[in-house]
């Protein structure tokens, strides 16, 4: 049964902007993508949203509402009380271009500066062979559907814009952790390279990017501890340094 | 005007336009946890009401000072600390608790818990933090988080020692064996969440597999990693329950030794 629905949208862009009331119309079982696009159609013609799946399988349509970081089209509006009014914004913690679209350029440079997967030298294609408990925990972090949530609530970056150039955010320590934990990659510096370049430090696990993922990847407890206690087995535990000495291996097997 | 605020960023006053009570599971964090310290603090320098036979307060345990009531040092530790260093009393609690308290003080669940209710980095998720520069873990005193694993192979120590402070539990105040008091279950709850604590610890998870590149190599360290990884599932569940139980198991040894209350035994 249709209702009207209570929205707040923010509108403007890089140089200004508010927040704008409107009243819009609301049948059983929409998400508040819907909604969006309803006012779209016939109040706000010029009203700038990025989407395209409507499934939650994209990762476009990342906004805040009431100030949590969502998927628009996975956000029931019966998650809602009726009276209540639903605030919509884009993202806080990129450049905005306009309305609820921003700038998610920073995870592009990011996902650039992680070294890809390095194939061993001794195995031609085709004859790499994996046994799936070896690759099952990868498989988990395969499932991010890249809508930067996660990046977008973590207050490293979010409360503090400075830190951009020397963190590269849990969407990227869940593709270092990926590639770390991958039975046949070669790279042997990326628990190194994790916190001296990446920013892995500077993590303070509380544990945000995992409560907003859509896709319900335990990126705190599989990914980033992992692999801030693979970076303590290189940097910080000396028995395990003088082991790796003694016994010439990097002690990961 | 950094952060939220910096100048690029959608032009929104509000710190966080979260509805929710989000303000609350931090504010229950800190309430809970200073109200312990506040306690823990209180009992560690009390330096009394410690101990009544079979049961010794694990804020006491083991009991390595001198000072210590008769009956409650191990004869494998003995008790290589003296009452008084530099004129000055100290309690034997002051020379063990370092290690359960670093231990919880560097474990990745209480970090969230802390960093969030205490020093508010962030308060709670897409709040903005009061903070105008953030290093996270990367320098001291922060870097020390580090030694979490330290901490976790002493609380293994301290977990085998208050095990057997359990089974000496099953005396009675005679030292016959046998007997179920109330006291008993108290310190059979404690432990046990002790033991769920530290075996849910993302240390163990990592020490016992979580370090290889091919489980497949190792069936028996990927069981245990199986096994632990379910446990690691209720880390936070287990941190705040066995935090109760140990100040439980205080609180009813002080009761007792102070003859407010009688150990009740049921056989």
């Amino acid at each position: 049964m249709a209702r009207m629905l209570k929205l707040r949208i923010w509108r403007g862009d890089s140089t200004d902007g508010a927040l704008q009331d409107v009243q819009v119309e609301v049948n059983e079982g929409e998400v508040v993508l819907d909604v969006i696009h309803r006012v779209q159609a016939t109040q706000m013609g010029d009203l700038a949203v990025r989407w395209n799946c409507k499934a939650g399988k994209c990762g476009s349509c990342s906004m805040e509402i009431n100030g949590k970081p969502r998927l628009a089209c996975m956000t029931q509006v019966a998650a809602y009380g009726e009276e209540e009014t639903i605030t919509v914004t884009p993202l806080r913690a990129f450049p905005v271009i306009k309305d609820l679209v921003t700038d998610v350029s920073f995870n592009y440079k990011k996902a650039m500066e992680i070294p890809a997967y390095a194939h061993p030298d001794e195995l031609a294609p085709g004859e790499a062979r994996m046994e799936q408990i070896d690759v099952e925990r990868s498989q988990e972090f395969r499932k991010c559907i890249e809508c930067f949530l996660c990046q977008d609530t973590c207050h490293v970056i979010r409360d503090h814009e400075e830190n951009k150039k020397s963190f590269a955010g849990p969407r990227f320590f869940i593709r270092i952790a990926e590639l770390d934990m991958h039975p046949l990659d070669t790279l042997r510096n990326r628990k190194k390279t994790a916190q001296e370049e990446h920013g892995l430090g500077m993590c303070n696990i509380t544990k945000c990017c995992t409560e907003v993922c859509p896709e319900h990847i335990r990126i705190t407890d599989n990914a980033i501890i992992p692999m801030k206690e693979r970076v303590v087995d290189i940097k910080y535990d000396p028995a395990r340094w003088l082991g790796s000495k003694i016994r010439k291996r990097d002690g990961i097997v | 005007m950094s952060g939220v605020f910096s100048p690029s960023r959608a032009k929104i006053k509000e710190r966080t336009l979260r509805t929710d009570k989000w303000w609350l599971q931090p504010a229950i964090t800190f309430g809970v946890l200073f109200s312990f310290v506040i306690y823990a603090t209180l009992r560690a320098f009390e330096n009394k009401y410690y101990f009544v036979e079979p049961l010794i307060s694990p804020f006491y345990s083991p009991c390595l000072s001198t000072s210590c009531e008769p009956g409650t040092a191990l004869a494998i530790f003995g008790q290589p600390f003296n009452n008084k260093y530099f004129g000055i009393g100290i309690s034997p609690a002051l020379f063990i608790l370092i290690f359960p308290l670093g231990f919880r003080m560097t474990c990745y669940y209480y970090r969230k818990a802390y960093y969030r209710a205490f020093w508010l980095s962030p308060p709670a998720c897409a709040v903005a933090e009061p903070h105008k520069k953030y290093t996270g873990e990367t320098r001291a005193p922060l870097i020390l988080q580090n030694s979490h694993r330290w901490f976790f192979y002493a609380g293994l120590v301290f977990n085998v020692i208050l095990t057997w402070d359990t089974i000496l539990a099953f005396r009675n105040a005679d030292k016959e064996w046998g007997h179920l008091s109330v006291g008993t279950l108290v310190f059979l709850f404690s432990t046990t969440m002790l033991w769920l604590y530290s075996l849910s610890c993302h240390t163990c998870r990592h020490t016992l597999g979580g370090r290889l590149k091919h489980f497949s190599k190792h069936p028996v360290r990927y069981k245990a990693w199986t096994f632990v990884s379910a446990l690691n599932h209720k880390h936070q569940n287990f941190a705040w329950i066995s935090l109760f139980g140990v100040a439980s198991a205080d609180i009813y040894v002080r009761a007792v030794a102070s003859g407010a209350i009688t150990n009740f035994y049921f056989f």
